[in-house]
């Protein structure tokens, strides 16, 4: 089989556009966001831990979300206890957002991440990952900010 | 040891028809990292196996149905649309002959004829909303309550369709502008959602009554329709009471006194 120029050409041209955004992004620094959340307002508040460890909710306060969401709404069930035996109000609203509640005093970014929002919590990371949380179309934004 | 493309298509074939080649994918489900620690229980929540309302016309007054309304709205950041193509109805008023059509007459009393009567969601016993959902959306609770998951909500409108009391309404608009004051204690609704009544289940699993029971100054009784020896069939025992439509077999929870002054 002969392969004419045509067809490296072609070849060429697709893996430049397909390497480009590798090529791209090379010797970039991969800044992660880096929240602080032992601000004066949270210590006020004086919590100064999440319902769970925090490497169990960043893996997954989704789906703890997804399983509160059920309870709550179709269960009518309100109140979790978590592994420590501590009980909790299932309630987006009136649990996560005392803490996380996205206003500059609670949540203080590194400067490499001041870029990714208004110092909202959530959207620190979900910017980051591209996961657009749609829970505010219906849920009240943080309180906080709405002032 | 090489095979060729139809010995290899056989044996995926055999595989396949015993059952195997699904057995790599529920691996994968199992491989998923269970929830911990997750229970859920509630304490205050009052407990009933099919609540319903007894609606008094004869105690409801104007203000009292203005304070309701308003009440219920407000706690639900109901909008107000403003025209009544796209309006929002959890509660609202109608005349005798809409919400009880076939039993109007050309005779009937003034007073009955022209009287607003509260409506609301029927929370039915047999919810024809609820069957036609094809996300199940919209379900009944063990304590006879019809809600509505909003999360699930299509915005097909098979129920808007189904049920008979109108009792159902879509935010064809998003509802934020339109909402006076958000109450931050209540999720709103967004545009492509359909919603009702939801008998302020939120305020049930707290312990709570319903805000139209709360302001009604006594006119709307609340209460288990299966227990005896509950309020609400205490009043259906001793008074004459109607339905929306019983013909229809969906069986409302709500129930309306109407006529006699004290009630004979």
């Amino acid at each position: 089989m002969k392969i004419s120029g045509k067809t490296i050409g072609g070849l060429l041209i697709f893996s430049a556009i397909a390497l480009f955004p590798f090529l791209y992004n090379i010797g970039k620094t991969d800044a992660q966001p880096v929240i602080n959340t032992d601000t004066p307002v949270i210590q006020e508040l004086g919590a100064t831990e999440c319902i769970e460890d925090t490497e169990y909710m960043r893996e997954n306060h989704m789906q703890l979300l997804l399983e509160w969401r059920d309870a709550v709404v179709r269960e009518g069930k309100t109140t979790y206890t978590n592994s420590k035996g501590e009980q909790f109000e299932m309630s987006l609203q009136n649990s996560c957002l005392n803490c996380h509640n996205d206003t500059p005093e609670t949540v203080f970014f590194t400067a490499d991440t001041a870029n990714v929002g208004d110092n909202l919590f959530c959207y620190s990371c979900h910017n980051y990952a591209a996961v657009e949380p749609d829970c505010w179309d219906c849920h009240n934004a943080p309180r906080e900010a709405e002032r | 040891m090489s095979i060729n493309r139809r010995e290899f298509l056989k044996r995926a074939g055999v595989i396949t028809a015993l059952g195997l080649g699904g057995a790599v994918t529920l691996d994968a489900f199992e491989l998923l990292e269970p929830l911990k620690a997750a229970d859920f229980t509630s304490e205050n929540k009052l407990a009933g196996k099919r609540w319903g309302l007894v609606i008094d016309m004869n105690k409801l007054t104007q203000a009292d149905i203005n304070n309701i309304i308003a009440g219920c709205h407000e706690a639900h950041n109901v909008p107000d649309m403003g025209n009544p193509k796209d309006e929002i109805k959890w509660i609202w008023t109608d005349t005798y002959e809409h919400v009880f059509p076939g039993s109007e007459n050309h005779y009937l009393d003034e007073k009955t004829k022209t009287m607003p009567f509260l409506v609301l969601c029927n929370h039915c016993d047999h919810p024809p909303c609820v069957r036609v959902c094809p996300t199940q959306a919209t379900f009944k609770r063990e304590d006879g309550v019809v809600g509505m998951d909003m999360h699930r909500c299509i915005g097909c409108r098979f129920c808007m369709a189904a049920c008979p009391y109108g009792a159902r309404s879509f935010n064809y608009w998003d509802p934020v502008p339109h909402i006076a004051k958000i109450n931050p204690d209540y999720p709103h609704r967004t545009k492509g959602v359909v919603e009702k009544c939801n008998f302020c289940m939120e305020r049930l699993d707290e312990g709570l009554m319903p805000i139209c029971v709360e302001k009604s100054n006594g006119a709307i009784v609340f209460g288990d329709l299966e227990d005896p020896n509950s309020e609400v069939r205490k009043l259906l025992s001793t008074h004459y009471s109607i339905r929306r439509k019983p013909e229809l077999g969906t069986q409302p929870s709500i129930f309306y006194l109407i006529g006699g002054e004290d009630n004979a």
